[in-house]
């Protein structure tokens, strides 16, 4: 795919979605008013603490929330123009895994321990390909070369125990491309693993992203991996999107007071030992008494009166730089990266 | 106070475990958890401990704690050998050297109320009577910033890092000093991660506590500690003052760790080295640097002979690496 068509519009758009559940204390609502697009060969990071709603809104997006409880109550996701909120369940079957790929945190939960490698890999491609088997397994085995597993021939008749954790993340990411889809949606893919192993399977995911031209929307809460992966960024604190923008915007402007105290608060390799650390204080609400107000309203150290009477609006800091805070514009705003320091 | 002045000296420590097979289960081969490892630790100091999953770092900690009895090799703690001293001759030893663990929730009983986790140590180790006991509790609470109230609660009704606060009260109970932490903060979200790290700070400078912090992160390593000591399979392969390593790292693997951190900062392009491989297994280590498998620079020697972990000409002076091939030109 060439970069003229991959930026011409959006593969996926999510308008002011909703969704809720039923617990036994009474219906939460996690995802509350999400609005984000992803254009083709684009990553979008959505960041954000335990809890704030990012792993909801992806499942969300492939229609799996656990059943019956979660529902999506509002809003559209518009998945190449169609909307797959009203899509029949038959139809978004053969979306997942075909055209929308998915790869989960903990590899071995995503493969089923009892089939080898190369049958898991081939049942993908058998569901969604009019091949035969022998097909199947060939391609399986070309899949295995491509996310870089050695001796991809033999890893095929492999059980999932036998892989490393990093090799079953790339078995995963396999599965997922196996039927090349338009969109990939990660959700904290490398947050089982170690640093090093980390950064390859990064590097595999944005090696194939080019290749494909797929877009990407990789969920984490390690800002770091997003300002090294993304292009835009979504900042979810309680079920709502806190700030948005470009990575750009939102890391050298952050402009809420949560973004800019989620990066105060990292202990970076460039800041002097045991110096303090800014804080964050209190934690998160809970999803069934959110305050009535901005939902960070408890945390903030810039909270007046009007932050405790409604909901903020979102406002524009730019086309692409967008906020909810009634006080951004009084907030000093808060600088921390030095621009272009390379180690 | 040790003759050298330092609260822990490690000499040559080994932790082999047996690996069992065979209808006889019989020890056929080891897992070389830790394999020759030495440090010190000063009173006040804090050690951090850097290394990737199965290099050791963790059976490390608990070896210093005596969790484990090591294979061989001294624990010197202020001049006393505990490595290999009966458990009725730990018992005071164990006031002193305490550990904090990665999952509060699965280190603090679910059933004792937080007054009766922070008293039990104060029971075992038969300090004061009923009152002083519970000023002591109360006293604790306020210290890792707790409400009184919290006396009569369950650990499941805190938050993640609540309860890691509870982990770290109990760890303080008995004045101890040493503490080994074990991934303290790994599990939490990172605007609690910033506070548990300011109040284990803190209360280094109150109380005049060491820390062996344990990590995988190299970033928060480096912002406790004092020295960083780098693992890999089971041996240090290199240590020094955090600041000197991270801004001119030695050895191959110290530079690939520090080059596959995340920076959270778009502008930030770096030159990565992108490690091949997975870790090899503790049970049948590489011969001779168990890097080279893995290392950009290896060559014939690597697989021959250890490197020894040493100062080298050029780096600062209390930075040492374990490397054959340190001030040699990068590799193609």
């Amino acid at each position: 795919m060439t970069p003229m068509t991959s930026t011409a519009r959006p593969i996926l758009q999510l308008n002011n979605l909703i969704t809720e559940f039923d617990t036994d204390e009474g219906r939460v609502r996690a995802v509350d008013g999400v609005s984000f697009s992803v254009n083709a060969g684009e990553t979008l990071g959505i960041v954000g603490e335990s809890g704030c709603g990012k792993s909801v809104t992806a499942q969300s997006i492939m229609r799996l929330l656990p059943q019956p409880m979660g529902q999506i109550v509002g809003g559209e996701i518009l998945f190449d123009g169609q909307d797959l909120v009203s899509l029949p369940l038959e139809q978004m079957r053969r979306i997942r895994g075909a055209k929308i790929g998915m790869v989960f945190q903990e590899p071995m939960t995503a493969l089923n321990p009892v089939h080898t490698i190369g049958r898991q890999l081939a049942e993908v491609l058998l569901l969604h390909k009019k091949i035969t088997r022998n097909e199947a397994l060939r391609q399986s085995v070309d899949m295995l070369d491509k996310v870089g597993i050695p001796s991809p021939d033999i890893r095929v008749g492999e059980y999932p125990h036998q892989l490393s954790g990093g090799m079953r993340q790339r078995v995963v990411i396999a599965m997922a491309l196996a039927c090349e889809p338009k969109l990939l949606i990660a959700d904290e893919p490398t947050t089982a693993l170690d640093v090093t192993i980390q950064a390859q399977i990064l590097e595999l995911i944005s090696d194939l992203q080019r290749d494909m031209g797929m877009a990407v929307i990789l969920i984490t809460h390690d800002l770091g991996v997003i300002a090294e992966t993304s292009k835009n960024v979504v900042v979810m604190y309680a079920g709502k999107v806190a700030e948005q923008g470009t990575v750009y915007e939102v890391f050298d402007n952050p402009s809420h007071p949560y973004t800019q105290g989620l990066l105060a608060s990292i202990p970076r390799l460039d800041t002097p030992p045991k110096a303090k650390l800014a804080i964050i204080p209190g934690m998160v609400p809970g999803l069934l008494d959110l305050p009535v107000g901005c939902r960070f309203e408890n945390r903030c150290a810039h909270r007046r009166d009007t932050c405790l009477a409604a909901p903020p609006p979102i406002e524009h800091i730019s086309d692409t730089h967008r906020l909810s805070c009634y006080r951004w514009r009084e907030i000093a705003p808060v600088r921390l990266n030095t621009g272009g320091s390379a180690t | 106070m040790s003759s050298s002045g330092n609260l822990l000296e490690v000499r040559d420590l080994k932790m082999h475990f047996p690996v069992r097979e065979g209808i006889f289960m019989r020890a056929s081969k080891f897992n070389k958890a830790v394999d020759g490892v030495s440090f010190s630790i000063a009173p006040g100091e804090t050690l951090g401990l850097v290394g990737e999953s199965g290099c050791g770092k963790s059976t490390l900690g608990r070896c210093i704690t005596r969790l484990y009895k090591p294979t061989s090799g001294q624990i010197l703690f202020q001049d006393q050998d505990i490595s290999t001293i009966s458990p009725r001759a730990l018992k005071p030893v164990r006031r002193e050297i305490q550990m904090i663990f990665q999952d509060p929730m699965e280190s603090l009983n679910s059933r004792h109320t937080v007054g009766e986790i922070l008293v039990e140590p104060l029971v075992v180790q038969g300090i004061g009577n009923s009152a002083s006991r519970h000023k002591r509790v109360a006293e604790l609470l306020d210290l890792v910033g707790l409400p009184a109230r919290s006396v009569t609660r369950y650990p499941f009704e805190f938050s993640g890092g609540q309860r890691q606060r509870i982990g770290i009260a109990r760890s303080i109970a008995l004045n101890p000093k040493l503490i080994v932490c074990d991934e303290p903060v790994s599990a939490l979200d990172v605007s609690i991660q910033s506070q548990i790290l300011n109040l284990l700070i803190d209360l280094q400078q109150e109380l005049k506590l060491s820390y062996l912090f344990i990590a995988h992160d190299l970033a928060v390593v480096k912002h406790i500690s004092d020295r960083i000591a780098i693992m890999y399979l089971g041996k240090i392969v290199e240590t020094g003052p955090g600041e000197s390593i991270y801004r001119d790292p030695q050895h191959p693997y110290t530079k690939s760790l520090i080059s596959a951190i995340p920076v959270p900062d778009p502008h930030h392009r770096r030159g990565r080295v992108v490690l091949r491989g997975d870790v090899p297994s503790p049970i049948n280590p590489p011969s001779g640097c168990s890097f080279h498998t893995r290392c950009p620079y290896a060559t014939g020697i690597c697989s021959q002979q250890t490197p020894v972990l040493m100062n080298h000409p050029g780096s600062h002076k209390e930075v040492m690496a374990a490397c054959h091939h340190i001030g040699a030109p990068a590799p193609l």
